[in-house]
């Protein structure tokens, strides 16, 4: 059994940088130029419509919900401000992070700074986080992000549909970012100079929930946290749910998306509510692709692309036989095939990876 | 005084784009702007060593293919995390049809 040491400081994180597995050049799908800047093209236009539908939406439920409260009536109408307020902002989060969503920064800009706020993410540390997710996908010891780790821990993933997890320790860190303070992880991907960008956000929030706190107490009433800071809870559910397939039970340590990425289709609500992020393969070869031009990017590059898998049902009877296999067999992950004519794998680089190593064809159970 | 070197032909660089030069053993970024002018700057992100030829130029603005960052290509400055550090810029001047930099 191989032991992973996923923690940033760690031995597998200088392993990573050592090998020169850290930073290294991925395989990308080959796309004429001309193309390819047609696909990367900026618009206004499809965020401002979904700004407007996905704040009009949060307006009217919170509105009908406060209406109703506190009778049973505005559950419904929580539930859905919910998702949209603790999932919709995490795809929010993401894509303005990137800077893709709109042609304009400041409407980026914008956005970034209230999904964040939402989500409950620090948004200068988790800028660069999310880079070093971006310059090492699913490299243990490397990457911030990978959700299942080896052994996966399926009870910290079951909490986190609650937010549980994830939003305590985003507020735990607010509270220690506003005495001052960076961990020692953070402090080890943020430069200096951006550091005290993460303390002044930090002391912003701690005001902002004072004040939702402070009214909370006035009025007697939970009320003014169904609306800010509660939703992060109640309604994490969906972004979990369809982020946990972005890489799970995938393969760790490669150089190459198609290995370690997923992309599914998905239903016109959850893309909403998603903004895309389904075509995660596609993402992650070429971030600088806006999400309302990843379905075209998909059908660019699919024929390169191991075969997406058809619904989240099906990606789920998938995922959740490896990860309760990993609970035995640290080693033992997914492979997925290439269709006909794509470019193969490089065996050289990913020996493990493509079942070449001894370690994963006879993994042995852990202890 | 560094020399003059021929890197490309005009109309190797379409409007508002960029292509990647390399000279003795370094790696540099040409530009024609959507005024049709032209700018050299280093060839690899300040941020990572990315190639930035693979980017995407938006009026004054080089976006890097790996993680969005930002520079103006006029000044090397550079506008958007994760980039703090600026590119080096290098004089252009046009001979005819021809683009050339001083490095
Ligand atoms: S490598 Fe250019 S922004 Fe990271």
């Amino acid at each position: 059994m191989n032991k992973r040491d996923y923690s940033l400081l760690g031995a597998n994180a200088r392993k990573a940088v050592e090998t020169g597995l850290s930073a290294a050049d991925w395989y990308l799908t080959d796309i004429p130029r001309k193309d390819m800047k047609a696909l990367m093209q900026r618009k206004d236009g499809p965020a401002i419509r979904d700004a407007i539908i996905l704040f009009g939406s949060m307006i009217i439920l919170a509105g009908i919900g406060i209406a109703l409260w506190p009778t049973w009536w505005s559950v419904p109408f929580w539930l859905g401000y919910g998702v949209l307020y603790g999932s919709a902002m995490d795809s929010r989060w993401h894509e303005c992070g990137h800077g893709t969503a709109f042609k304009t920064p400041w409407m980026n800009n914008a956005l970034y700074q209230i999904a964040s706020f939402c989500m409950v993410r620090n948004p200068v540390t988790w800028r660069w986080g999310h880079a070093r997710h971006h310059t090492d996908t699913v490299i243990v010891g490397r990457d911030p992000e990978i959700v299942a780790m080896r052994p996966p821990a399926l009870f910290r993933i079951a909490l986190n549909f609650f937010g549980i997890l994830d939003a305590f320790s985003g507020w735990k860190r607010m509270l220690v970012n506003a005495t001052g303070r960076l961990d020692a992880e953070e402090a080890s991907y943020i430069p200096e100079s951006e550091q005290p960008k993460v303390v002044r956000v930090a002391r912003i929030w701690v005001v902002i929930y004072a004040a939702v706190i402070t009214l909370a107490v006035a009025t007697g009433s939970i009320l003014p946290l169904m609306v800010i800071g509660l939703p992060r809870l109640y309604g994490a559910w969906h972004h979990v749910l369809t982020g946990l397939l972005q890489h799970a039970g995938l393969a760790e340590n490669v150089i190459d998306h198609r290995l370690n990425s997923r992309t599914v289709y998905m239903n016109p609500v959850s893309r909403f509510i998603y903004w895309n992020m389904n075509y995660h393969c596609e993402h992650h070869m070429f971030p600088m692709v806006p999400y309302h031009r990843l379905p075209d990017l998909h059908q660019r590059i699919k024929h390169d692309l191991p075969a997406p898998n058809p619904s989240m049902w099906h990606a789920y009877c998938e995922v959740l036989p490896i990860l309760r296999h990993q609970l035995r067999y640290h080693d033992d992950f997914l492979q997925r095939d290439l269709p006909h004519g794509a470019a193969p794998y490089r065996v050289d680089l990913h020996r493990t990876a493509l079942g070449m190593a001894e370690n994963v064809t006879t993994a042995v159970p852990a202890e | 005084m560094a020399d003059w070197i021929d890197a490309c032909a005009k109309d190797d660089i379409e409007e508002e784009d960029l292509i990647r030069f390399d000279h003795d053993g370094r790696t540099f970024a040409i530009y024609r702007s959507p005024d049709d002018e032209f700018f050299c700057t280093d060839g690899l992100c300040t941020h990572e060593n990315v190639h930035l030829s693979d980017g995407l130029v938006m009026d004054y603005t080089i976006e890097c293919p790996k993680h969005n960052g930002q520079f103006d290509y006029r000044t090397g400055a550079a506008k958007r995390a994760p980039v703090c550090v600026n590119l080096g810029t290098y004089p252009v001047r046009l001979d005819g049809d021809r683009v050339l930099i001083q490095v």
